[in-house]
């Protein structure tokens, strides 16, 4: 007697009719994308028109998926992204929920974020550069993979550049494994648009453009509080208003990061204010004084006194 | 003859479908999946070819596929399997292997006796594939 059973033989499964309708609503409670959307809203400060093209693609996702749901439309959509930025903008914040967004919505099957620049992807000799691109598609797959200051894959001063050989290699992947992967390619605003201009194929396969705006003093200040309650600090009043001076004044000098040069500032204040509480040695010092930064302690920085950066070296 | 070595030998082959699901079940306890590759079908033949490296830190079974469709592009006669390698301390050795690719025809294998000792019988199997040259079996 055979007792194999083949393929065919096997109780096949019919698809149920699709739904004559969906309630948005709820897919929109039980898919936990509101969650996320809050956590964004609450978390992120400043970025209302990023924060408002969040919202539209999520709109737009949803009732793609009902019309899939429901027979209407078939192709998968393309969902690769652009970010672009100053830096310090929040572009790669917004990539890790902009991954658990596709995760709820069930565009991606895993979620997780693959964060690479230039050097993950383009090797140093030739027949490096195929391999190592695969490598970091192979770990991306089912997720986001984010690459920061994409348009360093493209030096058109260099015709021989291995670059050119990941682009290829990503634009094809792009196309092919668009259930499989989405790809967001971040950037300064100008130096992106070069990019696109002098590889078309990349314009044409990414859907969503989003732009970051810088943040204004007084949210980076907010950034600022936020940064600090998160390590139990906290600054004065008086501090408050140094900062947002600082803030002011570092905009204008260069290589300013947005909330990553109020985060270096941070730090420095709170090395400051350790050696204050130390080397002045008033007594016994509570928990309160631990953890206030002071207007001082902002305001030995080299950004008011010689109106230059302290990252930069002395000169 | 069907060789049958590793899990689900006794079952039809997987289907792509099924394979995803099982590298799944392989990456979510943290193996990390190889593929291997051979022309020689003997039972005791255990040390196979390697396609790349095992992959370790994979979230996602697409990433096996890629590569199990070009071991089978580059290697249509021959037999690949994947393994699943535990790195925990105490066990760091596979632990899930299963045949994914097998050559259209199996032809099986001979028997062979020995007479040794006056009248003892050494028994032995050789596969009729392995009388061609590697790489020329299974054509």
């Amino acid at each position: 007697m055979d007792d194999t059973m083949t393929a065919e033989e096997q109780p096949q499964t019919t698809d149920p009719a699709p739904p004559q309708s969906v309630d948005l609503a709820a897919v929109f409670e039980d898919s936990g994308v509101k969650d996320v959307l809050k956590e964004i809203d609450e978390t992120m400060i400043g970025l209302a028109p990023v924060k408002q093209r969040i919202r539209e693609m999520v709109a737009l996702l949803l009732v793609d998926r009902a019309r899939r749901d429901m027979g209407l439309a078939t192709e998968a959509p393309t969902l690769h992204m652009s970010f672009t930025g100053n830096p310090g903008t929040g572009k790669t914040t917004v990539a890790l929920k902009m991954a658990e967004l596709l995760h709820r919505l069930g565009y991606v099957r895993k979620g997780h974020l693959v964060s690479v620049t230039r050097d993950d992807l383009v090797g140093q000799y030739i027949g490096h550069t195929a391999p190592k691109t695969r490598e970091v598609l192979k770990k991306a797959m089912g997720g986001v993979l984010f690459i920061d200051e994409a348009y360093y894959l493209y030096r058109p001063e260099n015709e021989r550049d291995y670059g050119q050989e990941a682009i290829e290699i990503l634009l094809q992947v792009m196309e092919n494994n668009r259930d499989d992967l989405v790809v967001i390619l971040a950037g300064y605003g100008d130096r992106m648009d070069t990019f696109f201009s002098s590889n078309p194929g990349f314009r044409s396969r990414i859907a969503h453009h989003i732009d970051f705006p810088d943040y204004s003093d007084e949210e980076l200040v907010r950034i600022a509080d936020v940064m600090l309650a998160q390590q139990n600090y906290h600054l004065d009043e008086e501090a408050k208003a140094v900062l947002l001076r600082y803030a002011g004044l570092r905009r204008a000098q260069p290589h300013f990061a947005n909330a990553r040069s109020i985060r270096n500032a941070l730090d420095r204040a709170r090395l400051r204010q350790a050696n204050r509480l130390f080397s002045r040695n008033e007594g016994p010092v509570s928990a309160e004084d631990l953890s206030t930064i002071r207007a001082e302690d902002l305001l030995a920085s080299r950004v008011f006194t010689l109106g230059e950066p302290d990252s930069e070296p002395a000169s | 003859m069907r060789i049958t070595q590793g899990c689900f030998s006794f079952l039809p082959d997987l289907t792509d479908e099924q394979i995803t699901a099982q590298v799944e079940y392989c990456l979510r306890n943290d193996w990390a999946v190889g593929i291997e590759f051979t022309d020689d079908p003997h039972p005791r033949n255990t040390y196979w070819e390697m396609w790349g490296n095992p992959m370790f830190d994979l979230r996602d079974a697409k990433g096996v596929m890629i590569e199990l469709d070009e071991c089978r592009a580059a290697n249509p006669g021959h037999y690949i399997r994947l393994v699943a390698f535990h790195s925990e301390r105490g066990f760091e050795t596979v632990r899930m292997s299963f045949i994914v690719h097998r050559p259209p025809n199996e032809p099986g294998f001979r028997l062979s006796r020995q007479e040794v000792n006056g009248r003892s019988i050494r028994y032995t199997i050789e596969s009729y594939a392995v009388r061609e040259p590697e790489g020329q079996r299974y054509t």
